[in-house]
């Protein structure tokens, strides 16, 4: 078992392209750290100086990880973990 | 109810109650009719309020241009109250908007400007923060940043709600400018202990998102995080299949994003069943249906119609 992870359109070139990716961990940190040796230089553009980067947007299961607890989220296998850039609305 | 001009009836919403969506007597879901408004969405609100304010400041005459970028509802709400007083509107809207849209603004007279699809309403502020910058005479209203947009919510729509429901627990709104979760919920916060405001966040197709790298995302100038207690990303599906659910039930024809919003709602609804807790849950039916007709919302099964809506603001 394992999170599935979707990646924006932006970040895909250091998943191959890859929509979706797998990845493992307990925490949100810890997934994007397993993340990070699975995809080479993907944790640079999530996360900046310990915190997530502020146009990043990532969700647990739809929900704003911001909201949950940030980088220090639970996370468990079957969970979805959606990544998004900060868009305008309105 | 008797007013003096069409402008002076915005607001004082119906708020219906939900009785086949609610899950029982202790969980309540309440909707916002906002598509009661002069112009038929909530824009109304803020479209005015910002007007009035700029009026009031001296930065509007009778005469002047007024600029800015719109998904449509906000651009329709300000034509109509530019052709009532005297000003010229030009919007900067996405392409990737329905034909609707372009239709009423052009009716009201507004000029249109489109910006590419790809980058969605990012693009349409970027373009035209570059056009008033060229065009100094012009005013931008400038939803996204303009505090007269959360203040509308905070003096009108807010107080309207614990009006009719003084139990009222939750808040739910969808999130573009963040101007209504902003304004009712700094007011709720202020009257109502332990309220809760839970934004329902649109999740469009990947078009929408085409930007090139993740620094040139964009926030609302108004966003203060600390007024809400949660923010749900809803996609599109489960969007679509809310809206036809609230028709098919509760008989309410909206637009998409009051699916999003529902969808969050009903959510929150669960939850407080799940924890034997009271909720009177108040969400925003922030338009009417009819402006989605064209993009085949209504019609088909729902994949579909989530196909037909790939790439297109719904919200």
């Amino acid at each position: 078992m394992a999170i599935e992870v979707r990646i924006p359109t932006i970040l895909r070139n250091y998943t191959d392209g890859a929509k979706a990716v797998s990845a493992e961990g307990k925490t949100l940190e810890e997934l994007i750290g397993n993340l990070e040796s699975r995809h080479p230089g993907i944790k640079d553009r999530l996360v900046d100086q310990g915190n997530l980067r502020r146009f990043v947007n990532v969700y647990l299961n739809d929900e704003d990880v911001r909201f949950l607890g940030g980088l220090g989220t639970p996370v468990t296998d079957g969970d979805t973990v959606t990544v998004l850039p900060a868009v305008a609305g309105g | 109810m008797r007013f003096d001009s069409l402008i002076d009836s915005v607001g004082r919403t119906p708020l219906v109650g939900l009785p086949r969506l609610s899950p029982s007597t202790d969980v309540r879901v309440w909707a916002k009719l906002e598509d009661r408004n002069p112009t038929g969405s909530i824009k109304d609100r803020p479209a005015l309020w910002m007007i009035q304010e700029a009026e009031k400041e001296g930065l509007l005459a009778p005469g002047c241009t007024i600029l800015e970028p719109t998904s449509g509802n906000t651009g329709i709400s300000l034509a109509m109250a530019a052709r009532l007083k005297g000003y010229k509107l030009i919007c900067v809207m996405p392409e990737n908007t329905s034909d609707e849209r372009r239709q009423l603004l052009r009716m009201w007279g507004a000029e249109i400007i489109s910006s590419p699809a790809a980058g969605g309403s990012n693009e349409a502020v970027r373009m035209a923060k570059e056009l008033s910058a060229r065009n100094p005479s012009w005013v931008m209203l400038y939803q996204y940043g303009n505090p007269a947009n959360w203040r509308s919510h905070y003096e009108t729509t807010g107080p309207e709600i614990l009006d009719d429901l003084p139990t009222v627990t939750h808040f739910v709104a969808g999130l573009g400018t963040t101007g209504t979760l902003m304004g009712v919920g700094r007011f709720l916060r202020e009257r109502v202990p332990g309220v809760q405001i839970v934004a329902a966040e649109p999740r469009y197709g990947e078009l929408v998102y085409g930007l090139r790298n993740v620094d040139e995302g964009f926030i609302p100038e108004l966003y203060d995080e600390s007024v809400l207690t949660t923010r749900f990303s809803v996609g599109s599906a489960d969007a679509l299949r809310r809206t036809r659910e609230l028709l098919a039930t509760e008989g309410i024809f909206a637009g998409v994003s009051t699916g999003a919003a529902l969808h969050a709602a009903l959510g929150v609804a669960a939850k407080a069943v799940k924890a034997g807790e009271r909720a009177d849950i108040v969400f925003v039916v922030a338009d009417g249906g009819w402006k989605y007709l064209s993009t085949g919302a209504y019609e088909g099964t729902l994949d579909e119609a989530e196909e037909r809506l790939e790439g297109q603001l719904w919200a």
